[in-house]
């Protein structure tokens, strides 16, 4: 698909159809953790958290009935590699499940598609179809006995907080989707109280890969703590626009000349939540040691305006707050508010400077990851961007 | 996972809790911890609050109640966890591993100052013209933390109308802090369900289904969201202003019936700790008040007794004997939050609720017919007025089938809290007063009536008169000083059984010419239920839909309240098991303090089945009077 701009050489690599379940038939759960262990694989959906540990867990809890769920709520702001996966190599995430039904004991699998994908959950639900038929669904997969497994696609209902792991659990039992206290975390006590795995699509993408040619070969690509390769969602101010697969550990700057940006002043990493990177430091890597992304890259270029860019994003968390806990729920109502003030030229530098600090606080007292990242983009846009945005030509004088 | 019944409100969030070990002197049953470098050891699975708690380092709470699961989301109680990125939530982290616990680290400090301040920027915060003005959680914190400025700005007009919609229940949005206390109350501890965080964000607030008024949705009433409300968002619907103008008004005789839990409650809002018993106090407090007579609800109570006994002797001897359809399980109705609960949710049962009304009602219909013909006094002169523990009680007063005197049998339903400040407002210190009776003709009733205020109460009093009139001994022969244990104490759900035997004693004078004898009862065994908190009743009454034990019960007490009519949702705030169990002990005390311990010893009703309800009980008179209907309102209102 014309998305696809760039196909590197692990995700995209070649791979048949029903290659890594085949491989199941050989080996054991243990042999299957070995190789993930082995490949070191990271969390793809932003936090990194390694593969291999998770499915440990739950492989190794005492429970009656286990799942695997595969996140695929791409809401993130500039993130659309999950939905290539899931249109062009459905296969791919699908056998990534089984793998891991397989490996952690569990029988089920749940695709939490977000609601805006509707339009592929036909081609997801006709190729799940297809599967079973061959078999590579259902009881006794592929003639093992014993070897049953099934995956159901379910709708979220557009909330961003569903993203995060233990919402999209709450959303899935029929509750409002908010996140849940941690501990327990859902290795232990996941969906409807069971041990569960969720994943994102592009970490269940990377296990066949894995598991059919070896956690060494995965290793070879992409740097020592970020191994393999990452795909990017790369948006804004560049000549080629799309979806990227690189080696983890690609400079900022080599990735800005292969999508053709041109006068860029600025790369936001990760999202609404990710983190505003200035020309100055270009050279920094793409790798979960330094500038960590779940897929999104945003270009902006000279002619923007980085508080609107800010503005953006603080209207969107304001929006997107499941509004339970209070430093998420006010506290992104105060810096949108604080932008609106130096939009307009009214503030003190003293509140500015309060408003960084309650940033910091909401960083740190949040209850989950949104209200734990939202401040992200305020405390990093002002910091990096203060020339532009307090002295510039047209900039904002404080009292 | 809770199992969601067809009728069961969503659950506001899945309880996630770590088991704590039965034995903590198993090997991994404690956990060494450090809390301000302090080496302490806590039971597997304690939270950190608990643990600080027990430690005696106080961590400021605000969405945390111990009634309620875990939210952990207004995040004033986070503490520093060494080797951890973030704060974490104290109320809601089990420590099941070592840790190190700052819980006054700047950066904590910080947090929660922030915390404070920003809900203080959202918060309608009108403190001079608040009821909770002294005893609003928000209010406290501000000032244990020497909030001296709005650092985030201060809301200068409310944002959302006030919902005075209903009799028992006023919620003030404004001042809202989404603590989600009341939603968990409505959801988890009540199973109702009429309150749910709506919307997000921004926008996010506690709202009704499609938003409608709290009247006209399937609110029961029971005011336990405005027990645990922090701040002024909830409040009872106070009927303070026209009391007083009845006071006020030469040509209006103004009496009120109080009710014994408010009495084993009412010290509380004084300064007293709970368990202080102020009955005779506070009959003197409201004479000085200007009532013009004060009565005891409890000998409606033991007319309770007498009416809904007669009544379920007259179920058993219809089924056992005459064979005839009668709806059993008989249904206590002296909680009028349960009453609507059941015509709400399981309105098939309406018949086997006890017809008989409850004391306060059968209190309003007496003032104004017997009393008032007694004293001479035109009862439309008369203005009666409850003291009651209840805010389902203003909304049962004004059920337009309570009339039966011609006149609103009740025309005010006051809870404690509102009292308080009644009594406060008059100058007066309460626990200072010095102790009276109550008013003739009622004057002073039995301990029976009086432990109606506890779960298990109106059971207990109901069993010390049935086994007098069936087997013609003494209680106290039977359970030790008349008091019936198994029938006490906070466990959901309790049951008993009581074996009839052969030996039946001769039917008393008073039900004589209802049931002959009663060899029929020969060889039986009364089975009987408590349950307290509509949750519970929901246990109770999906088994018996379902065709279980509780289907076989003859007679089933239900309170729509945690601990009965003590826990009521007008008792003073806070409330905790403790204050409930503290509460629970008082009125027993009382109760065994008395001579009279039994309804039908009480001289008082013997006198008005003499003189007033001459044709006895359940008759035409006391069935025009004393008991009422009910409606199958189901869950959908148009």
């Amino acid at each position: 698909m014309e998305k696809t701009k760039r196909k590197g050489a692990v995700i995209f690599s070649k791979y048949t159809r029903g290659e890594g379940i085949k491989r199941l038939l050989s080996i054991s759960r243990e042999e299957v953790l070995f190789e993930l262990r082995d490949s070191k694989l990271k969390g793809r959906g932003g936090a990194g958290f390694p593969t291999a540990t998770k499915w440990n867990i739950v492989a190794a809890a005492i429970s009656d009935q286990k799942y695997i769920i595969c996140n695929a709520d791409e809401g993130e702001p500039g993130t659309f590699k999950d939905r290539v996966l899931l249109l062009e190599y459905p296969e791919l995430v699908f056998d990534g499940m089984v793998i891991a039904g397989y490996t952690i004991g569990a029988k089920q699998g749940i695709v939490y598609l977000r609601g805006e994908y509707e339009y592929i959950l036909q081609s997801l639900e006709d190729y799940l179809a297809k599967m079973r038929s061959d078999n590579l669904l259902g009881k006794n997969i592929l003639g093992k006995e014993g070897f049953d497994f099934d995956i159901s696609i379910r709708l979220g209902s557009g909330a961003y907080v569903c993203g995060e792991e233990t919402a999209l659990i709450e959303s899935l039992e029929g509750n409002r989707g908010e996140a849940r206290n941690r501990p327990p975390y859902p290795v232990n006590t996941g969906y409807m109280g069971k041990p569960t795995v969720v994943n994102n699509v592009e970490t269940l993408a990377s296990v066949p890969h894995i598991i059919v040619k070896g956690g060494e070969w995965f290793r070879k690509y992409g740097t020592d703590r970020s191994t393999g390769s990452k795909l990017f969602s790369v948006s804004g101010d560049c000549g080629r626009p799309g979806v990227y697969e690189l080696p983890w550990g690609t400079k900022i700057s080599e990735l800005l000349d292969l999508v053709g940006a041109r006068n860029t002043k600025a790369v936001q990493v990760g999202g609404a939540s990710g983190i505003c990177i200035p020309k100055s430091q270009f050279d920094r890597t793409l790798a979960y040691e330094d500038a960590a992304t779940g897929g999104s890259i945003m270009i902006f270029n000279e002619s923007r305006n980085m508080l609107h860019v800010l503005k953006n994003f603080m209207e969107f968390f304001v929006e997107e707050s499941c509004g339970q806990c209070t430093p998420c729920r006010i506290g992104n109502t105060k810096l949108l508010e604080g932008v609106e003030m130096i939009e307009k030229g009214d503030f003190t530098f003293s509140y500015i400077n309060q408003l960084k600090e309650l940033g910091r606080t909401m960083q740190v007292a949040s209850k989950c990851g949104l209200g734990q990242s939202s401040p992200n983009s305020f405390i990093s846009i002002l910091e990096n961007f203060k020339e532009e945005i307090f002295n510039g030509n047209g900039g904002a004088h404080g009292k | 996972m809770e199992s969601k019944g067809d009728l069961r409100a969503p659950v506001s969030q899945t309880p996630l809790v770590v088991e704590k070990p039965k034995d903590t002197s198993a090997i991994g049953g404690m956990v060494s911890i450090e809390i301000n470098e302090k080496k302490v050891s806590v039971p597997l699975g304690t939270t950190i609050l608990e643990a600080c708690k027990m430690n005696g380092i106080s961590i400021p709470t605000l969405c945390h109640h111990d009634d309620l699961c875990v939210a952990g989301v207004c995040r004033i109680c986070v503490v520093e966890v060494e080797g951890m990125r973030t704060l974490q939530a104290s109320c809601a982290y089990p420590i099941t591993n070592p840790m190190k616990i700052k819980t006054s680290s700047p950066m904590v400090r910080k947090a929660r100052r922030h915390i404070i301040d920003l809900l203080l920027s959202e918060h309608y915060g009108e403190c001079y013209s608040c009821f909770r003005n002294g005893k609003c959680e928000l209010q406290n914190l501000a000032k244990e933390y020497g909030v001296d400025s709005y650092t985030f700005g201060h809301v200068e007009e409310p944002k959302y109308e006030v919902d005075k919609s209903s009799y028992s229940v006023v919620r003030d949005m404004s001042k809202c802090i989404l603590c989600k206390r009341c939603v968990r109350t409505c959801i988890d501890l009540q199973e109702v369900g009429v309150l749910e965080a709506v919307d997000r964000g921004d926008n996010t607030h506690i709202g009704t289904f499609l938003e409608k008024p709290l009247a006209d949705v399937i609110c029961i009433n029971c005011g336990q969201c405005i027990n645990r409300c922090p701040t002024a968002a909830l409040r009872a619907n106070d009927p303070s202003d026209e009391i007083w103008a009845a006071i006020d008004d030469p040509t209006k005789h103004v009496i009120i019936q109080t009710a014994p839990s408010p009495r084993a409650a009412i010290g509380e809002e004084f300064g007293l700790g709970a368990g202080h018993s102020m009955t005779r106090e506070l009959n003197t407090a409201l004479k000085r008040i200007g009532f013009d007579k004060v009565f005891d609800t409890n000998f409606t109570a033991d007319l309770t007794i007498i009416e809904e006994g007669t009544e379920l002797i007259l179920r058993l001897y219809k089924a056992l004997v005459k064979k005839e359809d009668v709806a059993l399980p008989q249904f206590t109705s002296c909680s009028p939050g349960w009453v609507k609960f059941l015509e709400h949710y399981y309105p098939e049962y309406i018949d086997n609720l006890s017809s008989a009304k409850s004391p306060q009602q059968m209190f309003g219909a007496l003032i104004k017919t017997f009393y008032a013909q007694r004293a001479g006094i035109d009862p439309a002169n008369i203005v009666s007025v409850a003291l009651m523990p209840c805010s389902a009680k203003k909304f049962e007063c004004n059920r337009p089938e309570m009339h039966d005197s011609g006149y609103k049998d009740v025309d005010y339903g006051l809870t404690t809290r509102e009292m308080a400040r009644m009594i406060k407002e008059a100058g007066i210190n309460l626990p200072e007063m010095p102790k009276s009776d109550f008013d003739n003709p009622f004057g002073e009733a039995s301990g029976a009536g009086l432990i109606f205020g506890a779960t298990g109460g109106v059971m207990e009093a109901a069993i010390r008169s049935v086994v007098e009139f069936v087997l013609g001994k003494k209680a106290e022969d039977i359970f030790e000083k008349a008091n019936i244990i198994p029938l006490r104490g906070f466990e959901g759900v309790k049951y008993m059984e009581i074996p009839i035997g052969d030996k039946v004693g001769p039917v008393p004078d008073l039900i004589k010419h209802l049931v002959p004898n009663w060899d029929w009862l020969k060889g039986a065994v009364l089975k009987i239920a408590v349950a307290h908190g509509t949750a519970n009743a929901k246990k109770i009454m999906d088994d018996i839909k379902a065709g279980g034990k509780f289907s076989e019960c003859h007679f089933i007490e239900f309170m729509a309240c945690p601990g009965g009519c003590l826990g009521g949702g007008g008792q003073p705030i806070p409330t905790t098991p403790e204050i409930r169990k503290k509460r629970a002990e008082a009125i027993y005390a009382e109760d065994e303090s008395l001579e009279l311990r039994k309804s039908h010893d009480n001289p008082h009703v013997v006198q008005i089945y003499q003189e007033f309800l001459t044709e006895g009980p359940c008759s035409h008179l006391s069935h025009e009077l004393l008991h009422t209907h009910y409606i199958k309102r189901g869950r959908y209102i148009a």
